[in-house]
């Protein structure tokens, strides 16, 4: 063979190596793998952002990042989050039971609007649409106007403490306590609602009103459990943090940007000066009652860049996070 | 000392092979580098076209071939390959005339200079922050280089785009007179009375100078791609490859011009400019440098303009006036500066050296990954892909780079001192090369305050 031939003979067979080493490649990554790519949501979010899978396969993913550190999650779902590594790849498999429709979201703070990097996987199939009993909208049934502002009827002079509410509280006629701690009272009530309740109260009359309000603080501490406030601390600093702040108080280091963003909107709102709402205001948290916050988890929106959490959170982890909520006014131990 | 003395080393640069293979090698590199940018990862630390391109290839260029062989990559680029296969219509050796496809016209005598490199090398420098680590917009500059080489070859005769266009080639030229490696005649009396030229103008043993370089008269390393063609032709085995000290045609007074003046204020003024954006602490700068087409940008484009063709050349032209006043000087403002200029070529190669050991080092280990996972798809080629990034001697880093960069002062301030002794004697030596060397001393000082 002369050299030239030789020579060209390389160059081809280099080339046309490189060639189809990418192509069989490609071919071979297509067969029943999905490749999910995910980018900040101003780039576009999760490409694709629907995928489709039957109940009872697997549904193979390749996960991989092309700009910053992202994490794969299933909303109402016991799935750990998988961190998603820039320019790597990682392996998952999942299989559904049920059929339905589940979104799959981001917990990395990725950005501003890391919230919005949401997408579905449509599970088709016979059975029940598992998903599809989603948490039962009680704003709805009350018909409460989430998007009003919602001040309190009062507010107190110090930090209730539920610790001496409890006390006081033994001081109330038995079946009267009971309706007070009962889920409905405390879901449908806002705290300077129950204050003035407590406060017409006859048995209480003698209590200041310090006094009372630690007694509404007990009230809300007996709805829940350590665990659940545990469980709601921890999904508040997974997904409320970085825009409510560590300390709740709407300083999140995203909050300027959500400001500047969603400044205007906000401002027309109950969100003070456009900022994230500020858990550790009185005169906004006491005027909102659990069925409000629910709803404002649930749904989001209000005019601002707070999601909705609905198809994330099951109805428990709701409850969880809107008693952490009211943690940020009711201390738990008298200081 | 003559290399091409040893019958060994002599024997293995004229045969094809070896230089061939590496270009077929260098080639598919390249080819992988433009495909991994346009379907790869887009995280510029996964991708192969970005790791290899900026990080690997660039540590080879300006940590060793450069400093070391001159135009040694010219030697092996790949770019020219095939436009050269076009032109001439072999890929190995000479073709016979009239096999290749190239119009062969000749380059326009007014761009028989670097000008061109230097503008577009200040375009890619001006784009460079997103170009070094913007994977697609990496390939597409990579792919119009090829594509425009290519092009050129099939219109003009030779490599063109090598010797006029290339914004690499360039300063690869600038630096290559500093190297300690040369290619010359062994006698030009030879050349004088060699009929035909085969040098230059081929013939069955090696083709033309596909730099336009007529051996005889090669007196800097410039414009030598080191394609060793004219070693292979020369019926007179007059062309020796040779060893010499560093700097050596940086002391050759003819030849200077004010094109390569130029490029080592661009050069220097780009090494200043890139560690402020890519190694500073200032993150404003940072973000105008990244968003291209923005204010910002404008901005950062438009200062770093006036910095490398304004305040650099017109504080050196001050520095090198006040020398030509103090020591009486008979040459022009022009020649001074023109002349005094190739003394801040040591200052710039150090600068770019110290600078690029910076982000080299502590991105080194993305090589392995990038090698065993070059599109970012979860390929492990060679177990590779898993390698945590480390950075390498950075506890030795800064001595390093204080050394290299006082080095490249020394070597500076001494080349100025031989430039002035070319027309000067005595104290005016000192006279006219104190204010440059002081510049260079600001320069360094500079670099210092930005990489240590």
């Amino acid at each position: 063979m002369k050299p030239e031939t030789l020579a060209r003979l390389l160059i081809l067979f280099l080339i046309i190596g490189l060639g189809a080493a990418v192509a069989v490649d490609r071919l071979n990554a297509r067969q029943g793998i999905v490749e999910l790519h995910a980018r900040i949501a101003e780039d576009g979010g999760w490409t694709p952002d629907v995928i489709y899978a039957a109940a009872g396969q697997p549904l193979h993913l390749r996960l991989t990042s092309d700009d910053v550190m992202h994490s794969f999650a299933i909303g109402q779902s016991d799935q750990p989050a998988v961190d998603i590594l820039p320019g790597q790849v990682t392996d998952l498999t999942l299989t559904f039971d049920q059929p339905g429709t589940y979104i799959f979201y981001c917990t990395r703070w990725c950005g501003v609007n890391h919230w919005r990097m949401r997408g579905t996987i449509e599970v088709s199939g016979d059975g029940t649409q598992a998903v599809a009993i989603a948490i039962r909208p009680l704003y709805v049934t009350l018909d409460l106007d989430i998007d009003a502002p919602h001040p309190a009827l009062a507010v107190p002079s110090g930090e209730p403490s539920a610790v001496r509410g409890a006390e006081f509280a033994a001081l109330l006629p038995g079946s009267q306590i009971l309706t007070y701690q009962s889920p409905d009272y405390y879901r449908f009530h806002f705290p300077s609602q129950a204050f003035l309740d407590l406060r017409a109260e006859p048995a209480l009359s003698h209590l200041t009103d310090a006094n009372v309000w630690d007694v509404v603080a007990f009230i809300w501490e007996s709805n829940t459990t350590p665990d659940g406030v545990a469980e709601g601390r921890r999904l508040y600093a997974q997904n409320c943090a970085a825009c409510h702040g560590e300390t709740g108080a709407g300083d999140g280091v995203f909050a300027a940007e959500v400001q500047s963003a969603f400044g205007q909107a906000m401002s027309t709102m109950q969100a003070a000066g456009g900022a994230p709402a500020n858990f550790t205001d009185p005169q906004t948290m006491l005027g909102a009652s659990p069925a409000l916050l629910q709803g404002k988890i649930l749904r989001g929106g209000m005019g601002t860049g707070m999601p909705n959490w609905g198809p994330v959170f099951d109805d428990q982890q709701i409850w969880d996070l809107v008693a952490y909520l009211y943690t940020f006014q009711f201390q738990k131990e008298p200081k | 000392m003559e290399l091409t003395r040893s019958p060994l080393l002599k024997a293995a640069l004229k045969f094809r092979w070896p230089q061939f293979i590496l270009f077929a090698l260098m080639l598919t590199g390249f080819l992988l580098a433009i495909l991994s940018g346009f379907i790869g990862t887009p995280v510029g630390s996964r991708n192969f076209g970005i790791v290899f391109t900026w990080i690997a290839w660039w540590a080879v260029l300006i940590l060793v071939a450069v400093p070391f062989l001159g135009r040694g990559w010219c030697a092996v680029c790949p770019i020219p390959l095939p436009g050269e296969w076009l032109q001439r219509g072999k890929l190995l050796g000479p073709g016979e005339t009239g096999s290749g496809s190239g119009m062969n016209r000749r380059w326009p005598n007014k761009l028989r200079n670097i000008w061109l490199q230097n503008v577009t090398f200040t375009l890619a420098a001006l784009f460079s922050s997103v170009i070094l680590t913007t994977p697609v917009v990496s390939s597409v500059v990579l792919a119009a280089m090829l594509f425009l080489a290519l092009g050129l070859a099939l219109v003009f005769e030779r490599r063109t785009f090598c010797r006029y266009l290339c914004p690499v080639s360039g300063f690869i030229g600038l630096y290559a007179q500093t190297a300690p490696i040369e290619l010359r005649v062994k006698d030009k009396s030879v050349c004088a009375a060699c009929v035909g030229k085969p040098c230059y103008n081929g013939n069955a043993s090696g083709y033309g100078c596909p730099w336009d370089v007529f051996p005889g008269g090669l007196a800097k390393n410039t414009s030598c791609g080191l394609c060793l063609e004219c070693l292979r032709a020369c019926p007179y085995d007059n062309i020796a490859i040779n060893t010499r000290p560093f700097g050596a045609d940086l002391h050759k007074p003819a030849g200077r011009r004010m094109d390569e003046a130029f490029k080592a204020f661009i050069m220097l003024g780009a090494a200043l400019v890139y560690a402020a954006v890519l190694l500073g602490q200032w993150g404003g700068l940072k973000a105008a440098a990244y968003a291209v087409g923005t204010l910002p940008w404008l901005g950062y484009a438009a200062a770093f303009l006036i910095f490398i063709f304004g305040l650099l050349p017109a504080l050196f032209l001050l520095a090198v006036s006040a020398g030509r006043f103090l020591s009486r000087n008979p040459a022009t403002p022009r020649q001074v500066f023109v002349s005094f200029s190739y003394s801040l070529v040591p200052l710039g190669l150090t600068a770019w050296v110290a600078f690029s050991l910076s982000f080299v080092l502590t991105n080194a280990s993305y090589i392995l990954v990038a090698l065993s996972d070059p599109f970012g798809w979860g390929w492990d080629l060679f177990g590779t892909a898993g390698q945590a990034w480390i950075p390498y001697l950075t506890n030795v880093l800064p001595f390093l780079q204080v050394g290299i960069l006082v080095a490249g002062l020394v070597w500076s301030v001494r080349t100025a001192l031989k430039i002035a002794a070319e027309s000067l004697a005595g104290r005016k030596v000192l006279f006219q090369s104190a204010p440059v060397a002081l510049f260079s001393l600001a320069v360094t000082a500079g670099l210092l305050f930005l990489l240590v």
